[in-house]
């Protein structure tokens, strides 16, 4: 399952990686997701990294360790990364089976995920042109 | 006319239609017995109502007013074998004196205590004759069992209808989310934490973020009475939820007794933000979102 189409976009954006993923990934392609995206970290120097989750109206406990494997493994690599638009439903259901984000950080939507980055990184790192940050 | 009573009178308790037949001829004597001498066994109730310290939350006048059409519903109740009228009367007083805090065992007590007072009087006028007593009870005592059945049952069915709209009115209390500033809201919480309730608001407040983008979140349980294990730990999970959402949560007005109770049963809540009181809880936001409120020279003027 490692060859096909991915099912989840990353996109370069400056020092950052941003991962949007678009529907719900089985556990192969979420080891495919993790392997890509790992990978991509070191490829392009990237200092952060967001997963946006928004479409997924589930997240079983496979996919909330992996993310979290992602998130230690993507520290391991040198960079910082934040969980983003989890649902209402997802988040209380997480929480119910007793499978959190752990120590990784999350945040309402990309917006703010990369205005946390932008906060928790190095300044020398920040993206500072083209993001549209609504930093006051 | 005696004989032939007697006679009726021992068959009655092998055939009932006789005994109805009995009651027929009976208990419009019975009615015009206490008809005549109403004001002194109202009175004499009265009394005995006042000496078994009954119904203290009423005043005497009412007392005389509320007796004596008890008394006038309990002989035409008698008389008619109706309840109903008797049913609307006592669901009446019973929406009358609910809300003064009258109890069950003291409706119960003044009814059986009326009963008691007939009876006593019928004893008096029948008691040269034994067998017309027993069959004047005979008519007697289940009419009033009836009527004290009635009355206990529509004062108790009143008082659980209260409670009923009392508990949906609870429910109803909405549990508000409000935004105060931009990226803060608050949780106001007021009446009893159940299950349902608890699951109701985590709805409301993890939607609530999501509409208002919130970034910090102030639940104030000032107005909780009470929290319990499982509400604890669904406040815990409300939190942990919301902390998913990339919303922090301070928890504010945890009363005395609720503080004691989370910790002697043990529910873990080193990970929450709590704050004493709903003021320092909107302080402590503002300063986490970076406001700075202050207060101008000429104001309050």
């Amino acid at each position: 399952m490692t060859n096909g189409p991915a099912l989840v976009s990353i996109l370069r954006q400056g020092s950052y990686l941003i991962a949007s993923i678009h529907t719900a990934l089985d556990d192969s392609q979420m080891i495919r997701f993790q392997e890509d995206l790992i990978q991509r970290i070191g490829h392009h120097r990237s200092r952060g990294v967001i997963i946006d989750v928004a479409a997924l109206d589930v997240l079983d406990s496979f996919g909330s360790r992996t993310l979290r494997n992602i998130a230690e493994m993507a520290r391991l690599r040198g960079a910082l990364t934040v969980i983003v638009g989890i649902q209402p439903d997802v988040a209380f259901a997480m929480v119910e089976l007793g499978m959190g984000t752990g120590s990784v950080y999350t945040a309402l939507d990309l917006e703010e995920g990369l205005a946390y980055l932008d906060g928790h990184l190095p300044t020398s790192t920040r993206v500072s042109h083209t993001v549209a940050t609504r930093r006051p | 006319m005696d004989e032939s009573a007697t006679g009726s009178g021992e068959l009655s308790a092998d055939f009932p239609t006789l005994d109805r037949h009995d009651e027929d001829e009976l208990l419009p004597q019975l009615v015009a017995h206490l008809r005549e001498h109403r004001t002194k066994l109202r009175q004499e109730w009265a009394s005995r109502i006042q000496d078994s310290l009954l119904l203290h939350a009423m005043t005497p006048q009412e007392m005389a007013v509320e007796t004596t059409s008890v008394y006038d519903n309990y002989v035409e109740v008698l008389e008619t074998g109706s309840v109903e009228a008797l049913q609307h009367y006592a669901r009446d007083l019973s929406e009358r004196i609910i809300p003064r805090g009258v109890e069950t065992h003291e409706v119960v007590g003044i009814v059986l205590l009326l009963r008691d007072v007939l009876a006593r009087s019928l004893f008096e006028k029948y008691q040269q004759d034994f067998a017309l007593l027993n069959r004047v009870l005979d008519a007697y005592e289940p009419a009033a069992n009836r009527i004290a059945n009635t009355v206990a049952v529509s004062f108790v069915d009143e008082r659980e209808r209260v409670i009923r709209q009392q508990q949906d009115a609870i429910r109803e209390l909405s549990t508000p989310v409000l935004p105060v500033r931009e990226r803060l809201l608050i949780l106001p919480i007021i009446g009893v934490l159940d299950a349902e309730r608890a699951r109701q608001l985590t709805e409301q407040l993890l939607t609530g973020i999501r509409t208002h983008r919130a970034k910090v979140v102030v639940i104030d349980i000032t107005g909780a009475p009470d929290v319990d294990e499982a509400v604890a730990n669904h406040l815990v999970q409300t939190v942990d939820a919301s902390r998913l959402m990339g919303a922090s949560v301070i928890i504010t007005g945890l009363s005395p007794e609720i503080a004691q109770t989370l910790v002697t049963i043990g529910v873990d809540l080193s990970k929450m933000n709590t704050i004493g009181d709903l003021q320092g809880g909107l302080e402590e936001a503002e300063r986490l979102l970076g406001y700075t409120v202050t207060r101008q020279e000429s104001s309050g003027e």
